[in-house]
């Protein structure tokens, strides 16, 4: 029954004695789904995930699983697992009877465990480690056990707290892939809490951002990367950050503050903030039309080069591809009207005004009119190939 | 002379080393050495030399019921005691390592025992055991119970000797067991939690077994206090009634101070050092092997 692993959470709250670490969340996570819980440290995430698992008891509000109410049920009895972010391995168990620990604790007869353990241990690679300690396996292997243990359990719903940041960078990729591919092998139903915005972004279907206890967002990556909900979730998702620019009235319309001679927005946007991605942002010779900016530094970073920019007294981030060392030219920059987001003072996004076009220049630029003094960077050039 | 570099090196370990070397050769194994000697010698009266006499000593001694009579003793207070006081320490542990109101209160308040000199505790037991004003008696008369004579009846007094030693040692032991469940982390029991184990199985599977390290030091510490006794011995019966609570170290003393025979006290000394180096041997082969060490 695909019904069993409908998730639902109805005006949840937690409160520790004044303070609510969750306030009034609710959503509904459909059979099958990897849902992605994101959020800065302390937003409340995490809190969530134990109050679902029943690790900590909701306050307020219900939680369904399937047709049943779990609100008050013990942990065991509401048939799911739990991938814990120090893996949680008994250190005095063998790697195999770490992954049987619960079908032990269930009763289930000898020959079904080893029957089980062999298959779930083919599964995660781990068939020649059985006999070993966790103290004697990487961190991989353990994250990899700790899995293990929660697909044999065979529960359609497993819930992972942050199960990657104990792993280094590269073991992080590919354990995201792995993950990943487990889930949808096994049709699992998975919540993940992560405060890392690339777990989110390339494994889930959909993430709910969270901040201060409340959803700021649930939509899919997509949603959340192009069409950002707030002036907080356009600065948590990628990387750098969205760029964001207060605005002020200005005389044919709102301007970045202390950038007057250009309007980006109309007038009823003063007040709130422009935001534009680091990679929507054209880099123009000076004399093209635009905003007038000042280039403060460059980051080569291989693939892409992170440029400062000066804007009036604000600084700018743009993602140039290719390599560039333009530090200290004046230039001026532009976006495709769909580029730029608009938030209220608020911080909410505002969909009822859009943002001037700045037109993208309609021939390409010669090199020389920036660059012509640094013959020694042929790769640079001011308009990034995309 | 000069000394290549390794040479300065072990000179500086030994050196280091000597402070600590020069305080337990001097108090612990020229003693020893010397008493394994005393023990193979008869003293010689008026001046005369000792006389080797071999194993002779041990002969007499095996031949000594007063010695099987204390050695039982012993045997009987190392197993009323050993068992009872780490169970009671691993209980109290458990408990007040669990959420409870006053827990620093109770804690403190198993531990206080600990605190107190021995001597103080026995006297305070003595007032406890007393047989006319004695606490015990004074709740057994209000029940309607005749006394008992605690320290006086040869068949009891034993067993309060033992009560009272559980009651000072499992608070201590608890200190130790109460730090090995406080590194155990709690990630463990939510994880088992989450399959539903059920509290004693997870005692039994994983608590018990990370206590493990903990319950051999302990065990080892219980064994050696065992035969250590002397001082509540001293306050509360003397060894007696007839020998009834006499127990190896305190006869050691009495042969040694009381009846003037460093002879016989030295064969004792031996044996009981012969017998807790076999136990803990065995010990630590045996339990090692099953200990999980983190």
């Amino acid at each position: 029954m695909p019904n069993q692993s409908r998730i639902r959470l109805d005006r949840v709250t937690k409160r520790w004695d004044a303070t609510a670490a969750v306030d009034n969340i609710s959503f509904d996570v459909t059979p099958g789904q990897f849902v992605i819980l994101l959020g800065p440290s302390g937003c409340g995430k995490s809190t969530t995930l134990r109050m679902i698992a029943g690790l900590e008891e909701a306050s307020d509000g219900r939680i369904h699983i399937g047709d049943r109410d779990v609100t008050r049920l013990p942990p065991g009895d509401r048939g799911l697992s739990m991938v814990f972010q120090s893996y949680a391995l008994f250190p005095h168990l063998s790697v195999a009877d770490n992954i049987v620990f619960g079908l032990r604790s269930r009763k289930v007869p000898k020959a079904e465990q080893r029957e089980r353990l062999a298959k779930v241990a083919e599964l995660v690679d781990l068939t020649a480690y059985l006999h070993r300690k966790p103290a004697q396996l990487s961190g991989g292997q353990r994250q990899r056990v700790a899995l293990a243990r929660s697909v044999i359990s065979e529960h359609p719903i497993c819930l992972m707290d942050e199960p990657l940041s104990n792993l280094d960078a590269r073991l992080r990729s590919d354990m995201r892939r792995e993950i990943k591919a487990l889930q949808s092998r096994l049709n699992m139903t998975v919540i993940y809490v992560t405060h890392d915005q690339v777990e989110a972004m390339s494994m889930g279907d959909r993430v709910i951002l969270m901040q201060h206890g409340q959803i700021v967002q649930d939509g899919t990556p997509d949603e959340l990367y192009n069409r950002p909900a707030s002036a907080f979730a356009a600065s948590f998702i990628g990387s750098p950050a969205m760029n964001l620019l207060p605005l002020v009235a200005g005389e044919h319309g709102a301007v970045i503050e202390s950038e007057p001679s250009t309007p980006v927005a109309p007038r009823d946007a003063a007040g709130g903030q422009l935001g534009i991605r680091p990679e929507d942002i054209d880099l123009r010779p000076a004399d093209a039309p635009g905003v007038p900016a000042t280039v403060l530094s460059d980051e080569y970073l291989g693939a892409d080069t992170i440029a400062h920019l000066a804007v009036g007294d604000h600084t700018l981030r743009v993602r140039l591809s290719g390599r560039h060392a333009i530090t200290g030219q004046p230039c001026r920059i532009g976006w495709s009207p769909g580029a730029a987001h608009l938030f209220a003072a608020d911080g909410l996004r505002r969909d009822d005004l859009a943002a001037y076009d700045l037109p993208p220049t309609t021939a390409p630029q010669s090199n020389s009119s920036v660059d012509a003094s640094h013959a020694d960077t042929r790769h640079s050039q001011l308009n990034p190939q995309r | 002379m000069t000394l290549t570099a390794h040479g300065k090196m072990q000179l500086y370990g030994a050196l280091l080393l000597l402070p600590a070397a020069v305080l337990l050769a001097a108090f612990a194994y020229l003693p020893t050495i010397m008493t394994v000697i005393n023990s193979l010698f008869l003293p010689g009266f008026r001046g005369e030399p000792a006389a080797f006499v071999g194993v002779e000593n041990y002969q007499v001694l095996f031949d000594d019921p007063t010695f099987w009579k204390v050695a039982r003793n012993n045997l009987l207070y190392a197993l009323g005691t050993i068992p009872t006081s780490i169970a009671l320490a691993l209980g109290m542990a458990l408990f007040v390592n669990g959420k409870l109101p006053g827990r620093g209160f109770v804690r403190m308040a198993y531990f206080t025992p600990t605190i107190l000199p021995m001597i103080a505790a026995a006297n305070i037991w003595m007032f406890f055991y007393a047989p006319q004003i004695g606490l015990f008696n004074k709740l057994l008369g209000a029940l309607g119970f005749s006394g008992v004579n605690w320290l006086g009846d040869p068949g009891v007094a034993l067993g309060s000797v033992i009560v009272m030693s559980v009651w000072k040692e499992a608070g201590f032991f608890m200190i130790f067991y109460l730090a090995a469940l406080q590194s155990i982390p709690p990630e463990l029991k939510e994880a088992s939690d989450l399959e539903g184990t059920s509290r004693w199985s997870f005692f039994r599977r994983v608590t018990f077994p990370l206590l493990m390290p903990t319950t051999l030091f302990v065990l080892i510490n219980a064994l050696i206090n065992a035969v250590r006794v002397v001082d509540h011995l001293f306050i509360l019966t003397k060894g007696g009634p007839n020998n009834a609570t006499n127990l190896l170290l305190y006869y050691v003393y009495e042969n040694a101070f009381s009846f003037f025979d460093r002879t016989t006290a030295a064969t004792i000394t031996v044996v009981i050092l012969l017998v807790l180096a076999v136990v803990a041997t065995l010990k630590f082969t045996i339990l090692d092997r099953r200990t999980h060490y983190q």
